[in-house]
């Protein structure tokens, strides 16, 4: 039940990108088409996913027990800039189209805050889902990451397809670009606030 | 180089960098300002170093010590805001170590303060800064004001504003809707 609560949460209610503003830079950059949006968003939901597991570990095993734990920023940041460039290694190896497609993103998964803010939030935050507050154990956090970068890529496949439709229709030269693709996720904001209250 | 960031570069309206800080800090004037003045300071402070460093990185290497340098102001700033504005950190919340991975930071260092000399990379910072602390308290003022019917924390409107001004879904028509009237009126598009 408590796993159950924590994926709708994470999914619609708190959702990473309209609710929480991370990641937004990806959101807006490759949300014009439907295939890299998708693409985008099966790597950023991989390496978020496998991030958060790292840097639970290294936190909680390494820097707490130490007393380093002041060096938090640094470790995580180099800890995630270490996975994307081996996801991009093996990306390139597998799926060369897909790598072509992502561009320079992939890179800049790096600098995603949805990465480093997953990754800070389940080591420094007290949730309670169904319960009292505490910090996430293990399964947990990882069922909380999962669960997060499902939301990111609903936003964002939802979002792109939207804006395909937009790409179409005759807009006003000053909303052109990303004015319109705001507005737009201003109303999905609105549509998913429709979703708090639920869990 | 100061007044170019202010406007004509402004890293808000006119590059698009370091949306999430934007979007989410900026519920009123204050915490705007205040987001904006962090970002600040990271911004001067890693230009300065990293274009001092610059000749002697490796080309192959030089993405990941930017971001060591910048990761290490990040942390210094932490340190400094938790001694002595906790309230300020308590606000501000995930946003300050996010500022590591503000795209205005790393893009500066890679654009600007990789190629130039350490005074002109203090003042890319200081006018790159105060474009995106500009940027960000007009965006919490409009919010602000439209939301709780205050500025600057007076409020000047009786009553209940529109509350969704204040919530996630106002920050992206405000920050819209700004970027309309920059494009019309400072761009004449």
């Amino acid at each position: 039940m408590e796993y159950l609560l924590i994926i709708v949460s994470a999914i619609f209610v708190n959702n990473i990108v309209l609710a929480q503003f991370l990641g937004i830079c990806p959101f807006l950059g490759v949300s014009n088409k439907l295939s890299t949006a998708t693409g985008m968003s099966g790597a950023v939901c991989f390496v978020i996913t496998l991030a958060t597991v790292v840097t639970y570990l290294l936190n909680n095993y390494v820097l707490v027990p130490l007393g380093l734990g002041f060096l938090q920023t640094i470790a995580f940041i180099l800890v995630i800039a270490a996975l994307v460039q081996m996801v991009e290694i093996v990306l390139k190896k597998i799926s060369p189209s897909l790598y072509q497609a992502l561009g320079i993103f992939l890179p800049l998964i790096t600098t995603n805050c949805a990465v480093l803010g997953v990754a800070i939030t389940v080591v420094s935050k007290e949730f309670s889902f169904g319960g009292a507050a505490h910090m996430l154990n293990l399964a947990e956090a990882v069922v909380y990451a999962l669960a997060t970068s499902i939301g990111y890529g609903l936003a964002m496949i939802l979002f792109a397809g939207l804006r395909e439709h937009l790409s179409g229709n005759s807009i006003p030269k000053p909303f052109k670009g990303l004015p319109i693709a705001l507005i737009t996720a201003s109303i999905m904001a609105m549509a998913f606030l429709g979703f708090s209250g639920i869990v | 180089m100061l007044t170019d960031g202010l406007v004509k570069n402004n890293p808000v309206f006119v590059l698009v960098l370091g949306m999430c800080p934007t979007l989410a800090t900026t519920s009123s004037a204050i915490n705007g300002l205040e987001m904006g003045v962090a970002t600040m300071f990271v911004l001067i402070l890693s230009n300065i170093v990293i274009s001092l460093l610059a000749p002697a990185v490796p080309d192959k290497v030089h993405i990941p010590v930017y971001i060591v340098v910048i990761a290490t102001f990040v942390t210094v700033l932490q340190l400094l805001m938790q001694a002595f504005v906790p309230s300020v950190y308590e606000t501000l919340g995930l946003f300050i170590p996010l500022i590591v991975v503000n795209c205005i930071v790393l893009g500066r260092a890679e654009a600007f303060a990789g190629k130039h000399n350490a005074l002109e990379s203090a003042l890319d910072g200081v006018g790159i800064g105060l474009g995106f602390t500009l940027a960000l308290t007009v965006i919490g003022l409009v919010r602000e004001v439209l939301g709780s019917g205050s500025a600057f924390g007076f409020k000047f409107i009786p009553g209940d504003g529109i509350l969704a001004f204040v919530m996630a879904p106002g920050a992206f028509l405000v920050l819209g809707y700004l970027m309309v009237l920059f494009n019309k009126f400072v761009k004449k598009q």
